[in-house]
């Protein structure tokens, strides 16, 4: 039976006898000589991860101006900050982006820029009161004009991550980045075996008040993260941490083509080996974590999920899916995140940092739950036309303008014989085969990669689709793939005007 | 090797890769264009045997040649390392190394562009 406490091992701190080790070489000594002498051997083991941590950000204090002004709106190189706090305390979060530079630069990115001592334009307005009648105010400033710049990320360190990948048959940009069509490639985030929480599963060491490592500093828990799940492993952890001590290195600012800004994090815990116990679970592998393989195409809450899979798999660069074999990218850094654990390890052997007995336990029981919605979601069922016109294949060019002419309807589905949608033809197609002289046969003017609704889609889905595609109407196919109704932009439209409760059919009169 | 070709206006009527191919007998892999009303960039891949011949030849007929001799640059002072560029390059010019650091083999680059909308972190982009 081996038992230390957190005061041995920093006794041993001081002394300089403490043996640390990463979690990546606990793994090979638990195996070697069994979990009761690595945890006589072991005092600490170092994790670290270094990935995209979308909920972060910074408290920021700028000092009074004269004449004073309460900051109410506040941008930093024009990612606005929360200013809905204290006159001129400010919150920066990752994910914010800039108003004039768009996606590509956003709250992350100055975060990165003030851990850079890069000078930062500050620009705030405020209606002006008797004790702060300034009104605006603009101004240049870097990290260390700032009195306190304190970041508080309220959800990092995911114990693990779902695997996202594409079955549709169009590329999508998401937050887990380029998702090829039809299983092109598959993505994943998080450390496996390096994985902090991971490392304790069940927090019998890590806990509200225990000393990190965040982004090149000492850092602090402060609780439970949003969304922590440990039931299903996916815990995550509230920290803290002095942004004016932080390190580049370790925090980078980060855009995802098509879904925008976010800050990569680099945060590393210290786990005391107290026990057998203890080290056992520090001697988790690759192969031990499991995770979901789930298919981004679906814009729902609950995405299906496609398999499971284990870090070790992913690791290995493909993964099978289908049957086919697909290629894995991770978003987070095993690089940096090995990085993390052996600054940290060298932090612990070199006496500079010691470990803190956890104020109070995480918990281990909650689940995240979905959002309440109190009005009902419509779907396509409940506003889509099911008179339509169709047309069948092989017939003409000039079938299909008669049938547009007769049927009020600009965009005519074409069917095989057993009624399954194959393409669709336009007005705008007609007009442009006309134009050119080349007008027979439907099949060579009509579109045949025709994106569709089907009945239970909610219509914010259909609307997004329409946007994105640039287009205003779409077929809505059943399961087998046979038409069965359409649905316009215009019937989107007057289903928002009936719920703001206007009538889209008579405009309001101007008022003199 | 990997050349750039820019077609000015002037001589952008003329099918100058096609009579490149069949005076040369080289068979050049097009990698990339960019054609509009006016002008005209490519990016064509040229057996390293017939790069002279081909270069001059392009030369006379107007065309403004240069050699591509980095497709894409990877700035290892941005890059992060998170590999985020890997499943989606097709020709697998992106790879990890043993130490989990990304290497890239500009030998393989079809300046696909794939790469440069993946990167979290800008690291990537064309010469």
């Amino acid at each position: 039976m081996v038992e230390k406490t957190v005061q041995d091992i920093n006794q041993k701190i001081k002394d300089g006898s403490v043996h640390v080790v990463t979690a990546e070489q606990m793994t090979d000594i638990v195996d070697e000589l069994g979990p009761e002498d690595a945890a006589r051997e072991v005092d600490v083991v170092t994790t670290g991860t270094f990935g995209a941590m979308c909920s972060s950000g910074a408290f920021l204090n700028f000092g009074h101006s004269d004449p004073p002004i309460k900051m109410q709106r506040v941008w930093l190189n024009d990612v606005e900050a929360y200013g809905g706090i204290a006159a001129v305390d400010a919150y920066i979060g990752a994910t914010q982006i800039s108003e004039s530079r768009g996606m590509e630069y956003g709250g992350g990115h100055v975060i990165e820029d003030l851990v850079a001592r890069k000078s930062v334009h500050i620009r705030a307005v405020a209606d002006g009161t008797d004790c702060y009648p300034r009104k605006n105010i603009e101004t240049e400033i870097t990290i260390d004009d700032l009195n306190q710049a304190i970041m508080l990320n309220p959800r990092n360190a995911y114990q693990r991550y779902n695997v996202a990948t594409n079955s549709s048959d169009r590329t999508l940009y998401t937050y887990m980045d380029t998702l090829l069509p039809n299983y092109g490639n598959a993505t994943y985030s998080g450390a496996g075996v390096l994985s902090p929480l991971y490392n304790d599963p069940d927090f019998e060491t890590i806990g509200t008040g225990s000393k990190i490592f965040l982004c090149g500093a000492p850092g602090y828990i402060i609780g439970e993260g949003t969304q922590h799940e440990p039931q299903n492993d996916l815990a995550t952890i509230m920290v803290t941490g002095n942004l004016k001590e932080m390190n580049r290195e370790f925090l980078r600012g980060a855009a995802f083509h098509g879904y925008g800004a976010t800050l990569y994090v680099g945060l590393g815990i210290p786990i005391p080996v107290l026990n057998e116990n203890i080290a056992k679970k520090t001697g988790i592998s690759d192969a031990d974590i499991i995770t979901n393989v789930l298919d981004y195409s679906s814009p729902r809450r609950l995405r299906p999920t496609l398999r499971k899979v284990s870090y070790e798999e992913l690791k290995s660069g493909m993964i099978e899916l289908d049957g086919k074999e697909v290629r894995t990218s991770p978003l987070s850094s095993f690089f940096m995140a090995r990085k993390v654990a052996s600054t940290l390890k060298h932090w612990i052997e070199q006496g500079n940092f010691m470990l803190s007995q956890p104020m109070e336990k995480l918990p281990t029981d909650t689940l995240f739950g979905p959002m309440k919605q109190t009005k009902e979601t419509p779907l396509v069922k409940d506003v889509m036309s099911r008179k339509m016109i169709t047309i069948r294949q092989g017939k003409s060019v000039e079938d299909a303008a008669k049938l547009i002419m007769k049927g009020q309807s600009t965009h005519l589905p074409v069917t095989s014989e057993d009624d399954r949608l194959i393409g669709i033809i336009t007005a705008w197609d007609i007009s442009k085969a006309v134009a050119q002289g080349k007008y027979d046969k439907l099949d060579r003017t009509m579109t045949r990669r025709v994106i569709t609704a089907t009945l239970d889609e909610p219509i914010d889905v259909t609307a997004r689709k329409l946007e994105k595609h640039n287009i205003s109407a779409l077929p809505v196919i059943d399961k087998d793939g046979k038409v069965i109704g359409m649905i316009t932009s215009d019937d989107i439209s007057r289903l928002i005007a009936k719920r703001n409760g206007c009538s889209f059919q008579a405009p309001l009169e101007e008022k003199r | 090797m990997k050349i750039f070709l820019r077609f000015a206006p002037e001589i952008n009527q003329e099918p100058h890769i096609s009579e490149v191919i069949l005076e040369t007998g080289a068979k050049l892999n097009i990698n990339r264009a960019s054609v509009d009303a006016v002008s005209g960039e490519v990016v064509v891949d040229v057996p390293d045997e017939k790069l002279n011949e081909v270069i001059k030849l392009f030369r006379s007929r107007g065309v403004e040649v240069s050699i591509l001799e980095h497709p894409v640059i990877l700035d290892e002072d941005e890059c992060i390392n998170c590999g985020a560029c890997i499943s989606v390059c097709y020709v697998r010019a992106l790879s990890f190394k043993d130490d989990w650091s990304i290497a890239l083999d500009e030998k393989r680059c079809n300046q696909c562009g794939a790469c440069i909308t993946a990167c979290p972190h800008g690291a990537l982009e064309f010469s």
